[in-house]
């Protein structure tokens, strides 16, 4: 049997809340233990190798584990969570370390930086307003450094598990993703290449004048502040679970979760945008 | 004396550090101190209220549902609609933060846990008819073993036989557990954050798809629990009997009711059914009720100004990182001056001495068959062992609530956004006692606070040196290799920590 080529993989944590790695682990085919113990695609597989929600090792000996696998180099940094940079990093530390000085010495050595979720894509909820944390993205936080490894961004709060594993999967095939293959937001075309609104089961309603006036009425819920017309997302086509449901269909307005700007630019939830703000939100979109 | 930090605490949730001081083979004293802060009550500050329910939710992405119940019982309550959440809507709340707890419990037991006593070089050799852990013996012979290992090196007892047994359950509960999330997903559109839990009720009515497709996996989880999962942890703790008399921390344990089925009016003290709140002291038989203006928050060993003492209505958390003689960021929350134990282990004991029939029973069982005493729930097994009863009793109660649902009929009341309020949200987690307090002014929040179980669990001293409860718990253990302090380990891992939750 031909070798299997191992990925190895760093997942580190900075400003999240481990529902990431909550809904990775919700990851239906292939499942957690596909992807801890199998091939992912034939012929190769993941290594993971540091993840401090799920791995054996515990303080010191967890860190001993981390600057083996970097001084090996090449391997698939996977962060979860924003970067605190106020106060000299002090609202984040990991065994003593400032954890935006874990990212910069860990990235400089990764393959590639692959973001899961919206704090490490863009900021997410630790950096909305008034953001006293001084939270930024990662990709931020690596020009800031000069730091030129190569990221992948995997927004969702917290992504569908299928949107990070064909992020992870495409990179192990394909290598660094290229330019056309990415948006302007820095994610897979393939994954986040389209609207919610323009896949969304109730654009029907949209086109007929049926709107919802209040939560939990039928209909497009675009009136009662649903911010799926300015949203890229697989929602509407994947869904939730293995697709047991998803946010409209759970008669909730989409609240733009894998945008950049989530949440200042999405909220109020429940509020319908003005068409000066509707407009805004277009030209970003372009 | 040999001081020894543990950073970062693996398998638990988020960022925290265990500084220990060892001398003669014993922990003189402990430090706990979460090492993230976000700073989420200020994010919450000047947005619409509604928008509590998605964004306090963040706050941890393994108990989200637990923010969500919190969060709406508080804005019901702001809204002055909280004796008006239709009966579809209550039950539904309950349904998905049963739901909840069922992942969460499954979560800590196998994944986070169970490495603590299950050494994975203990299944070599060991032929297994099941295939997912054929697959995993093969892994473990031919890789470096990662993630599982390597651990502590300590005294992993429990042989090939019970290794097997846990191994195989460790894979499987991976399955269980989504299902769970299934079952949220199924009212609450997906999950981690759901999207049903909702001021005034949850968005989305039953019908009999919804219900059919819940209440079969809720069959298959109810069948895990009592066959695997509870034996499970009886399976373990006859090996590790000794843990029943470590970590047992300090002697007051505090809940507040959950799966409220009436007005919410006093229900963080009594409900009709579900689990109910109050005060205990160990040594005392007599279950108080709350007083809810006892609990403050102290923060003489925290990174805030002093703005962040005093009762949840009143303080403010404003960070001040460089203050001298503070370690953590976590608050020291306590009632009536004393730290207390909040968790299954003390919702357990709390109901067991209020007589709810149904955890009594269930407890009844479990304590009979290890031969314990409920005092000895607050230890490092009788936390495993009361989280697995109550998970079991809350799976019979909601085959109960899936029962009542009534399709066709309202699960969300209508409201009128009011201009100022207050409001309190007091729900039972996962890890224990949850609140929310929220006021109201000119249409917008005005001031969020939070207390979460695991400020007061993973809480440092307060202002009168007091250690907090998982810092007790550790003081005194025997420590066999104070490079490899596995016994420390397993004592912070039945607290369950969320370091996300405690510092928000």
């Amino acid at each position: 049997m031909p070798e299997t080529e191992v990925s190895p993989v760093i997942w580190i944590q900075g400003a999240g809340c481990t529902g990431c790695a909550i809904s990775l682990m919700n990851s239906p085919y292939p499942k957690l233990k596909n992807l801890l113990l199998d091939e992912l695609v034939p012929g190769k597989s993941i290594g993971l190798k540091f993840m401090a929600t799920l791995m054996g090792g515990t303080g010191e000996l967890a860190l001993e584990v981390l600057e083996r696998t970097r001084s090996k180099k090449g391997y698939i940094l996977v962060v979860d969570g924003a970067v605190p940079v106020g106060a000299g990093g002090k609202f984040c530390t990991v065994g003593d370390e400032p954890f935006s000085d874990q990212v910069s010495r860990l990235a400089k050595d990764a393959a590639i930086v692959v973001n899961i979720g919206t704090c490490s894509s863009y900021g997410g909820i630790p950096a909305g307003r008034p953001n006293i944390t001084d939270c930024i993205s990662v990709g931020d936080h690596l020009n800031s450094q000069d730091i030129s490894t190569p990221t992948l961004n995997v927004p969702g709060c917290p992504p569908e598990p299928s949107w990070f594993v064909d992020s992870l999967a495409q990179v192990i095939i394909y290598g660094v993703p290229h330019g056309k293959e990415l948006d302007d937001a820095g994610r897979l075309k393939e994954v986040y290449g389209g609207l919610v609104h323009n896949n969304c089961p109730r654009r029907g309603d949209f086109s007929t004048g049926n709107f919802a006036r209040s939560l939990g009425d039928s209909g497009c819920l675009v009136e009662v502040g649903c911010k799926g017309p300015y949203t890229n997302s697989e929602c509407p086509n994947r869904g939730w679970l293995e697709g047991l449901n998803w946010p409209i269909r759970n008669n909730h307005p989409c609240i733009g979760c894998t945008e950049p700007g989530f949440p200042d630019l999405m909220t109020p939830f429940y509020e319908k945008f003005g068409m000066e703000e509707a407009e805004d939100m277009y030209r970003r979109l372009k | 004396m040999k001081r020894i930090s543990i950073d970062p605490v693996t398998r638990i949730e988020g960022h925290l550090k265990i500084e220990l001081s060892i001398e003669g083979g014993k922990i003189q004293s402990a430090r706990s101190s979460g090492t993230l802060f976000r700073g989420l009550e200020a994010t919450l500050s000047g947005r619409d209220p509604r928008d509590a329910g998605r964004i306090t939710q963040r706050v941890c992405g393994v108990c989200p549902a637990a923010h969500a119940v919190a969060s709406a019982l508080a804005l019901d309550d702001a809204f002055q609609i909280k004796k008006e959440i239709p009966k579809n809507g209550r039950l539904i709340r309950n349904l998905i933060l049963g739901s909840n707890f069922i992942h969460s419990d499954l979560l800590h037991f196998y994944h986070l846990s169970s490495l603590d006593y299950l050494n994975p070089g203990d299944l070599a050799g060991l032929k297994s008819a099941d295939p997912d852990l054929q697959d995993l013996e093969t892994y473990l012979g031919t890789s470096d073993g990662a993630p599982f290992v390597p651990e502590y090196s300590g005294d992993y007892r429990l042989g090939g036989e019970v290794s097997v047994d846990i191994a195989r359950d460790y894979l499987a509960a991976l399955e269980i557990r989504k299902k769970a999330h299934q079952m949220v997903a199924i009212f609450g559109g997906k999950m981690p954050h759901n999207m049903g839990t909702v001021a005034g009720g949850v968005t989305k009515p039953p019908d009999i798809d919804s219900i059919t497709k819940f209440r079969s996996r809720l069959e298959e989880i109810k069948e895990f629990v009592e066959q695997r999962y509870l034996p499970g942890v009886l399976e373990i703790a006859d090996v590790y009997g000794d843990y029943f008399e470590i970590g047992q921390g300090v002697p007051d344990f505090l809940a507040y009711g959950g799966f409220y089925q009436d007005d919410f009016s006093k229900s963080h003290q009594k409900t009709e059914k579900g689990i109910l709140g109050g005060a205990l002291s160990l040594g005392s038989e007599e279950v108080e009720e709350l007083q809810l203006e006892k609990i403050t928050e102290k923060v003489t060993h925290s990174w805030y100004t002093e703005a962040g003492n005093g009762h949840p209505t009143k303080s403010k958390s404003q960070p001040d990182p460089d203050k001298e003689e503070a370690y953590s960021w976590v608050k020291a929350p306590r009632y009536y001056e004393r730290p207390h134990e909040v968790g299954p282990a003390a919702r357990m004991l709390i109901n067991f001495r209020r007589g709810n029939e149904l955890v009594r029973k269930e407890l009844k069982v479990a304590l009979n068959k290890t031969g314990l005493s409920v005092k000895q729930l607050p230890s490092v097994m009788g936390r495993h062992m009361a989280r697995a009863v109550e998970c079991l009793s809350i799976v019979k109660m909601m085959e109960e609530w899936i029962n009542e649902l009534r399709p066709g009929e309202p699960s969300l009341t209508q409201y009128e956004l009011p201009k100022s309020g207050s409001g309190l949200g007091l729900t039972s987690a996962p890890r224990g006692a949850l609140g929310h307090w929220l006021r109201v002014k000119d249409g917008r929040i005005e001031n969020y606070q939070l207390v979460v179980p695991t400020t007061w669990n993973a809480s440092p001293r307060d202002g009168k040196g007091t250690p907090g409860p998982i810092e007790e718990a550790l003081i005194g253990t025997r420590v066999e290799e104070p490079d490899s302090p596995i016994e420390a380990a397993r004592i912070v891992r039945s607290f369950d920590p969320c370091m996300a939750c405690a510092v928000h």
